[in-house]
């Protein structure tokens, strides 16, 4: 099949929006979109791929992929890849795609191509842009032979509904079981509506200038003011002084986002900071120091005490909204 | 408890990367071990420790510069080391190909577990940890920020980072672990560390002698510099008050996103 096979993932019983991004884009890139999903009760979800651009889902279930286990799932992707032979194999670069990605890709030995940010099409080639070098730096990168396994960093892609509806189908896979070696022993996780930082369509970030853990309430009021894809981020600074968790930390030894609005209050736009934050669409600055180095990153500065600017900004914004 | 971490020597990140073809430019960098592989050197130096037993061996593909990473590994505490020097086949190496040079390093090695960091800083692709591990034909936990193994080693139970928070895997003996910031603090090498580290030994190996010539799976056709932001708009204002009104009317009406 010429044509593409895309891992879509699923996350507290719903597809992640990063599957339907890159369901989109592979329909724009042209030929077959299949895409696998593997889960425990997520055949309903099927259809949700359909309307994003999938000519055919084919569905892995069952009450042995409740958990994410690497082996387990590679073992039925492959099962799938094998049927459907793609060119490209497309996922989205999410905590747990980075995880399967490099190791699907080897069981199919074939090379991966990570965090992407751009596709092109050229013959039969996906050439693909990615940030190297924390950022300072994109490499154009091609896959010697197919199929061609690129893992998209999430928001990368507009998601685009389109009509026609794609077939499901239900994979008849088998596990070998003896080759499943990890047990997942617990999963903790986190009890909130925010969306995760590295999907968030905007994110509110504090730094050292936030001076202490109380002040952050006004970031997740603001933050809460955008809608329910907007959450708050962190400077390192603000993570190891303990006043957010290391889960906020944006930057190279944190996430790497890539919202449509990013607003650092009080954070100076360390090189570590921007490797994490550079690819954001909008950036918006707001910090005292008009020579702060993030203010040559940002599209919108205003240099002023952040302390004055948020509640300002909250309540103008409340206004607008009416 | 044997170990082997793989490092790499990585430019430091507050150095200036200026693009040539399809690579960088190589002088005028200040090189380091990638700060990932200190973690995962630390945890291989602490379960030795912990243990009272067993040996550290770090493995290295990389160029004659990167014997200076492989000396820090041996100054923190690593016991032995394999030097791989092959500048031919590291300057086009892609994750895959050193995966295979890596997995034919440590197929002549004693270990228990295989650790190394999630990431390399320069490539940024987070691939060769579950390479490596499927081309040794064992398994691998990524993400790592705890690590803890039975006392027959038989077994290591491992918290491994997930999106919103954390899960716990345990998982045979021998594997592959990739460590995560928060696994443990690096230590720094010492004075005396330092000078014991120009006397360990160090097993230098071509790719031919390794018996691998598996090419990279993916090319770089291009490296660019990204695009110079445009230089920002700073919002005036009177006051405070004034510069948040004008920004929340430029989210509303030019960034559309009120
Ligand atoms: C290997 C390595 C990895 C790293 N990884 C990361 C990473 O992942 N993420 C990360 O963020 N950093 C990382 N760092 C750290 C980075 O170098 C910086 O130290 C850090 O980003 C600084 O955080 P900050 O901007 O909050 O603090 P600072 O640099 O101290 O900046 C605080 C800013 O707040 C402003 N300010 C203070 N008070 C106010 C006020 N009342 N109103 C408005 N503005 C105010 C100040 O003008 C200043 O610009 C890393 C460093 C290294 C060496
Ligand atoms: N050339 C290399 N030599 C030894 N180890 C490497 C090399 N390249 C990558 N690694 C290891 O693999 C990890 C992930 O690298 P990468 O997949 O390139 O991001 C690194 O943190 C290292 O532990």
């Amino acid at each position: 099949m010429a044509g593409t096979l895309i891992y879509a993932e699923v996350q507290k019983g719903e597809i992640k929006k990063g599957s339907f991004e890159v369901t989109s884009k592979a329909k724009e890139l042209g030929g077959d979109v299949a895409v696998c999903l593997i889960g425990s009760g997520v055949e309903g979800l099927a259809s949700q791929l359909a309307k994003y651009g999938a000519d055919k889902v084919y569905v892995v279930d069952g009450p042995e992929y409740e958990n994410y286990v690497t082996e387990a799932y590679v073992q039925a992707f492959k099962q799938v890849a094998d049927t459907v032979s793609p060119t490209v194999i497309l996922a989205s670069a999410t905590a747990q795609g980075k995880d399967f990605v490099p190791a699907v890709a080897a069981r199919l030995g074939v090379g991966a191509i990570s965090d992407c940010v751009d596709l092109k099409k050229e013959g039969d080639k996906v050439v693909a842009k990615r940030p190297v070098y924390a950022g300072k730096a994109y490499a154009m990168v091609e896959a010697a032979a197919d199929p061609q396994v690129i893992a998209v960093r999430p928001n990368s892609f507009a998601v685009k509904e389109v009509a026609g509806a794609g077939a499901v189908e239900k994979a008849a896979v088998s596990l070998d079981a003896s080759k499943i070696k990890a047990v997942v022993k617990s999963i903790e996780v986190a009890q909130t509506d925010e969306p995760d930082q590295t999907e968030a369509e905007i994110i509110v970030s504090g730094g050292r200038g936030m001076k202490g853990p109380e002040n952050f309430k006004m970031l997740e009021d603001l933050a809460k003011l955008f809608g329910p894809t907007a959450t708050t981020g962190a400077s390192r600074a603000a993570v190891d002084a303990g006043w957010r968790e290391h889960s906020y930390q944006v930057g190279q030894t944190g996430k790497t986002v890539s919202p449509n609005l990013y607003i650092a209050c009080g954070i100076s736009g360390a090189i570590q900071h921007l490797a994490g934050m550079g690819t954001s669409k909008v950036i918006v600055a707001i910090n005292k120091d008009a020579e702060a180095p993030i203010f040559q990153k940002a599209d919108y500065g205003v240099v002023d005490d952040l302390f004055n600017v948020v509640p300002a900004l909250i309540s103008e914004i409340q206004k607008v909204k009416g | 408890m044997n170990t082997v971490v793989c490092i790499k020597q990585v430019p430091d990140t507050e150095t200036l990367i200026k693009v040539q073809g399809a690579g960088i430019v190589t002088e005028g960098i200040k090189w380091v071990m990638n700060p990932y592989d200190e973690f995962a050197v630390e945890e291989a130096l602490q379960q030795k420790e912990k243990m009272k037993a067993g040996a550290v061996a770090i493995v290295s593909l990389g160029p004659d510069r990167a014997i200076e990473a492989i000396r820090t590994g041996l100054a923190m505490g690593a016991d032995t080391a394999v030097h791989i020097n092959d500048a031919a086949y590291y300057d086009k190496a892609d994750p895959y190909a050193t995966a295979a040079a890596l997995a034919a390093a440590v197929k002549g090695l004693q270990y228990d577990a295989i650790f190394l960091g999630k990431q390399a800083i320069d490539d940024d692709a987070a691939q060769v940890p579950a390479m490596l591990a499927e081309m040794l034909g064992i398994p691998a936990v990524t993400m790592v920020i705890k690590f803890e193994v039975a006392a027959d080693k038989s077994t290591a139970t491992v918290t491994r980072e997930i999106e919103g928070g954390q899960a716990v895997v345990e998982v045979p003996l021998p594997a592959v672990f990739s460590a995560q910031k928060g696994l443990n603090e690096p230590r720094y090498a010492s004075l005396p560390g330092i000078m014991k580290a120009k006397k360990k030994p160090v097993d230098v190996k071509t790719a031919a002698d390794l018996g691998v010539s598996d090419g990279p799976k993916t090319v770089v056709k291009e490296m660019t510099l990204p695009p110079a932001r445009q230089a920002g708009k700073v919002i005036g204002g009177d006051d405070a008050a004034a510069k948040a009104k004008e920004l929340a009317r430029i989210l509303h009406e030019e960034v559309k996103i009120v």
